[in-house]
């Protein structure tokens, strides 16, 4: 027991700063791209002209269709090949990452736009709001509310899938772990990285909470409706989150597309 | 850039360990999934509240940390099993932690009519699952598992990790061997569009179809 302490003690150190430093960073700045390529495939899907969203739709499903694996050694192995242009382990990891998840993540953005009742809509179009005017002032407040829970399961996905970067040979908490493995024994190694994974997808969800919470109020809800819609959402998003994310079939009203 | 010899070198090597190992994991995996994922839900609710909650955390826990690590973590404390061995339970116990939330769910949306009604005729907890609730929950849920099943699937290549030779280790390695990865990872990636998009859109037919 005391062997398991004193290897937990050799690991922590290690874990917590090269490791904690490459995770940290792939974790960011996936999540940056994750929520601008599902905000701009979102919209684009359900406000543009067909043609265009047609094209977003193709990228979605060709993101949400291969694996995340794939496409991090795609831009690892073959993008460099066929553009000669290397983003580098840190620039591959945060792209793959940020696409991948910012593909399901343009569902749930699409879906909660999907789910703002169409008498808003017809609103703007009556007062001749001009779109930049009624998406920022209108909708997208609303649509934002909706949105944050998808993202919250998101956001957790994301940092469980940065376990994946070491395979572009950056050091993470899951290399260091790997490494440490032989220098102070498994289990020692291996635990304290899954607490630390789990105890940043805490915060992680904690602070989406409080986003949530903050985003209700701010359309002038109470705590009453902000855990209805928590339950709204966790009834769409059970077993929704990785393949259906929110999409306008699963639960979300099919309404308020202004067209 | 493109070589078409080496394409057509890649497509059966890469198809065989489609079949042979990917679609294996992701079968036998599922299944594990369905059944465990089907155990936590009721254990969790029809257990005394010290062991439910204990065995919520250990749920909550797995689900919430990485399958690499998972997958790494079982390699190396069980020896004896092989690697296809521990990638099948492992990713079959992750995605039982998943399914337990859509049973979950499922089992919510139940009214509680059907619960009072099943203690009005004093049936047994047994009989009340298997009778009255399940069937119902699992109408609601069917959908979303086949979607942890799509999910599961894209999940294999995670097993490069404790290198079992499923589809992307085998394209990694073909790359590796003929200094370029263009032809085999595009395979791979059009192989699992090929397969999970089809089965994606038979998904959403099939929750449109079973909606109340």
């Amino acid at each position: 027991m005391s062997d398991f302490f004193s290897g937990v003690a050799t690991a922590l150190p290690r874990l917590l700063g090269e490791g904690l430093l490459a995770t940290l960073v792939s974790f960011a700045g996936g999540a940056v791209v994750m929520v601008l390529v599902a905000v701009v495939l979102g919209l684009v899907e359900h406000q543009a002209p067909a043609w265009l969203a047609v094209i977003a739709r193709v990228i979605v499903e060709l993101f949400r269709g291969s694996s995340l694996v794939v496409q991090l050694f795609f831009f690892f192995y073959v993008i460099p090949t066929l553009t000669g242009v290397d983003l580098g382990s840190t620039w591959t990891a945060i792209i793959a990452l940020g696409l991948n998840y910012g593909a399901y993540g343009a569902e749930v953005v699409r879906g909660s736009l999907n789910a703002v009742p169409r008498g808003q809509w017809e609103t703007t179009t009556a007062l001749s709001m001009p779109w930049a005017t009624k998406m920022r002032r209108v909708i997208w407040p609303q649509a934002w509310a909706l949105m944050l829970p998808g993202f919250n399961n998101l956001m957790v996905m994301l940092i469980k899938g940065t376990a994946v970067v070491s395979l572009v040979l950056l050091s993470d908490i899951t290399f260091e772990a790997d490494q440490l493995r032989r220098q102070v024994g498994l289990w020692p190694a291996f635990l304290s990285a899954l607490v630390i994974y789990y105890l940043i997808a805490l915060v992680v969800s904690t602070v989406m909470r409080w986003g949530e919470g903050r985003a209700q109020r701010r359309l002038g809800l109470g705590d009453f409706q902000i855990r209805q819609a928590r339950r709204d959402a966790a009834k769409v998003l059970a077993g929704a989150a990785a393949a259906e994310a929110g999409s306008g079939g699963s639960g979300a009203r099919r309404e308020g597309r202004d067209t | 850039m493109w070589e078409n010899e080496l394409f057509f070198e890649a497509v059966p090597l890469l198809l065989e360990a489609f079949i042979k190992v990917t679609l294996v994991v992701t079968v036998l995996g599922t299944l594990i999934a369905v059944v465990l994922g089907l155990v936590w839900a009721i254990a969790v609710r029809e257990l005394p509240p010290l062991l439910a909650a204990p065995l919520r955390f250990l749920v909550d826990f797995i689900r919430m940390t990485p399958l690499p690590v998972h997958l790494l973590v079982i390699y190396y404390a069980f020896n004896s099993l092989s690697a296809m061995t521990v990638g099948i339970l492992v990713i079959g116990v992750h995605y039982s932690t998943y399914m337990a939330e859509s049973y979950r769910a499922g089992i919510e949306s139940i009214r509680s009519g059907q619960w009072e009604a099943a203690t009005a005729l004093s049936l047994p907890a047994s009989r009340t699952w298997r009778a009255v609730i399940l069937p119902q929950a699992i109408r609601n849920t069917l959908p979303s598992l086949g979607n942890w099943a799509i999910a599961m699937f894209k999940d294999t290549p995670f097993l490069i990790f404790i290198s079992v030779p499923e589809m992307v280790t085998r394209a990694r390695e073909f790359g590796g061997q003929h200094f370029t990865y263009v032809e085999a990872m595009t395979v791979a990636g059009v192989l699992f569009l090929l397969a999970s998009y089809p089965t994606a859109v038979l998904m959403r037919k099939l929750e449109k179809k079973l909606a109340y």
